[in-house]
């Protein structure tokens, strides 16, 4: 029995430094305490909403989101605003809708059921206006990206100077936390580049954890319910286990045997 | 066996039992005599058929929800992941439940090897198991396409370039299977029918598994041949099922923590990203359960006998029973190959480790010694080993441990009356 636990455990150990190989061969990333991490990990619903208005103000002229709709704004384990502000978050977007009975496409107000709207037509009108280079989409970045969150929040406050010996081409920028260093985007945060209504100082550092957190939300939007829902499970698991146990030892206790 | 005697107590049981017998099926399920000594290595079979449950069962469910074209395939997935009710959590377990399932059969197939389960008379249950390993792999990996990813993408060609290998006609095979000249829609449309198809391929081939295993009984940690029933075995009913559910849920609570806090952890990063032709992912890697393959596969310079020793590696497992020349079932008593048993789980090990690292380097070197190792394990060092080891003396039965036994009940009965 107590060999069957040490298999198991060295086979997950295995299986998950495995899968950080990649990950970690670089630079060390930033570290900062995530609230959703852990087994009651939650977000922090004033951060969501921080990281919304950074994604909206400054990410949102060049990234997309296109799995996000304006309504999991309001809807519970999000940013959680309220109807009304997701309405009028909503309506303060121009949508295009249509064909109406001409056959004429129109723009609208947007509205809670609509997609988040995209900064460009298509990947090809995105590459056009960026230099030739996607900006990808965010839904879900920070699970399309070996480090995560981490490897996010580092980025955003990344951008160096380039070390003597490493030459850039026009609209490349160096950034240590980049895989190769090289990348298309300018450092997209500064101080005070937001105003935020809640009075939080818009650091560069606090605009990276709230806008990753964003990104942890929209990339899981379910997080919340995962985890309370995770411990139920298991807790009931092992609660039934040991009664199992007990049951299977009465039941065995009739043979000569060992279980 | 007793239980073809086995009649229905009430006169509606006996007349439908008389036309089909499923009573007479269940009773001797139930009353199943199971040697008493197995350990808790001999639970993964009841945990493969959950494990296979369970993906049929999640996977009717997302099929529902997902759509199998090029250009919404991602996006259906995602739909699943935010707007489905409990979509979330039904991927979830279907995803990380392909790689309990190969933990499990991993654990299976080497509790297997160390106690000699291949041997005469369960050849049949052993090839059987090898086919639904061969099939199980072909399910994953089709499934790991359909999310339309990158991983998934540049996978599906690297894997299916592999028949270019075959010569004269790989070429043609390759655009066969792709159904165009590149992975595409096509390519994704047939793997989601032979990825939903497989299952119920593996769940006719348990049954006859299962069946297989039934007419000589299950081998035990002793290896010994047992009378069945006797004081040496149990029926299923109570005594195996308890003692299987027991151990499927410790094996839930590894799975349900996978599933609820580190859902994405077995998966690769790459895979989030939607599929793209037009740019190669740095690193291509299968998923951890195939690295052992992918690493002998690489290791070999040539494309055509790399696949050869990829497929071999894999088929090797099928003529074990005859590799292995020794008499003894057990490693409980065949000191010798106790020892190259865990080297040979180490190696495997060490092959799935350098599966995942660049082929360059220290890292391609340790993966052709290995590589090597591999076949020398089954094709040099097993044969001859069952003519040198000198094994110890093996028990009578499990209840009398005298010595002086063998692995055959026949020439076992033939001491104990010569004892007498």
């Amino acid at each position: 029995m107590k060999n069957l636990y040490k298999f198991l455990s060295i086979i997950i150990i295995i299986i998950a430094s495995n899968s950080y190989s990649f990950a970690a061969e670089k630079v060390e990333y930033l570290k900062t305490d995530w609230s959703f991490k852990g087994l009651f990990g939650k977000f922090d619903r004033a951060s969501l909403q921080r990281g919304y208005q950074v994604y909206t103000e400054v990410c949102a002229s060049c990234h997309s989101m296109k799995y996000l709709s304006y309504r999991n704004l309001a809807e519970q384990g999000g940013p959680e605003f309220s109807e009304a502000q997701a309405k009028a978050i909503a309506a303060s977007f121009e949508v295009t809708d249509g064909p109406n009975s001409d056959g004429e496409m129109f723009t609208r107000p947007g509205k809670l059921s609509d997609k988040f709207v995209m900064p460009y037509e298509n990947v090809k009108a995105a590459q056009a206006a960026n230099g030739g280079a996607y900006p990808p989409d965010m839904s879900v970045l920070v699970k399309a990206r070996g480090g995560g969150v981490d490897y996010i929040y580092s980025l955003l406050q990344g951008y160096e100077e380039a070390p003597v010996g490493v030459t850039l081409d026009d609209g490349v920028y160096y950034n240590k936390y980049m895989y190769g260093n090289k990348i298309r985007m300018a450092a997209p945060l500064s101080d005070g580049l937001v105003e935020y209504g809640d009075g939080t100082n818009a650091t560069v550092e606090q605009m990276s954890k709230d806008v990753t957190t964003f990104l942890m939300w929209s990339a899981e939007p379910h997080l919340e319910s995962r985890h309370q829902m995770g411990f139920k499970a298991i807790v009931y698991l092992i609660i039934l286990t040991v009664l199992v146990y007990f049951s299977m030892k009465k039941i065995w206790s009739r043979v000569e045997s060992e279980v | 066996m007793s239980d073809h005697d086995y009649r229905p107590k009430s006169k509606v049981g006996q007349w439908f039992n008389d036309r089909l017998p499923l009573l007479t099926l269940a009773n001797h399920l139930t009353d199943y005599p199971t040697p008493k000594n197995l350990n808790y290595w001999w639970t993964f079979g009841g945990i493969l058929t959950f494990c296979l449950i369970t993906q049929i069962v999640t996977g009717l469910t997302l099929a529902m929800h997902y759509i199998a074209h090029a250009d919404m395939a991602f996006e259906s997935v995602e739909h699943i992941m935010r707007d489905v009710n409990y979509g979330w959590l039904i991927r979830y377990i279907h995803a990380n439940g392909a790689s309990m399932f190969f933990l499990a059969v991993y654990i299976h197939i080497f509790r297997s090897l160390f106690y000699g389960s291949y041997k005469s008379p369960r050849e049949i249950i052993w090839i059987l198991g090898i086919i639904i390993y061969l099939l199980m792999m072909a399910a994953a990996f089709m499934g790991y396409v359909l999310p339309w990813g990158q991983m998934s993408f540049w996978g599906a060609t690297v894997i299916t370039n592999l028949f270019s290998a075959i010569p004269l006609v790989g070429e043609g095979i390759v655009t066969w299977l792709w159904g165009g000249y590149s992975v595409d829609n096509p390519t994704l449309t047939r793997f989601f029918t032979l990825h939903y198809l497989i299952p119920f391929l593996i769940l006719g081939l348990v049954v006859l598994h299962i069946w297989a295993l039934h007419v000589p009984g299950n081998n035990n940690p002793v290896g010994i041949d047992i009378k069945k029933p006797s004081k040496d075995t149990v029926p299923f009913h109570p005594y195996i099922v308890i003692k299987d559910g027991f151990a499927l849920l410790m094996f839930m609570i590894v799975f349900a923590f996978f599933v609820f806090y580190a859902p994405n952890i077995l998966g690769h990063a790459d895979n989030y990203i939607e599929a793209n032709p037009m740019v190669t992912p740095a690193h291509i890697v299968p998923e951890w359960y195939l690295l052992p393959f992918y690493a002998i596969l690489r290791s070999v310079p040539d494309k055509l006998l790399g696949v050869v020793a990829m497929l071999s590696a894999i088929l090797i497992l099928a003529v074990l029973p005859w590799l292995d020349t020794s008499k003894i079932r057990s490693a409980v008593f065949r000191p010798l190959y106790k020892q190259f048993y865990w080297i040979l789980v180490a190696d495997v090990l060490i092959l799935g480790y350098v599966g995942a690292m660049p082929a360059e380097g220290l890292y391609l070197l340790i993966a052709r010694v290995a590589t090597a190792y591999y076949f020398l394990h089954f094709l040099v060092i097993l044969p001859v080993l069952g003519f040198k080891e000198k094994t110890l003396p093996i028990p009578l039965s499990i209840t009398e441990p005298v010595l002086g036994g063998s692995p055959n009940l026949a020439t076992a009965r033939n001491k104990e009356s010569k004892i007498e």
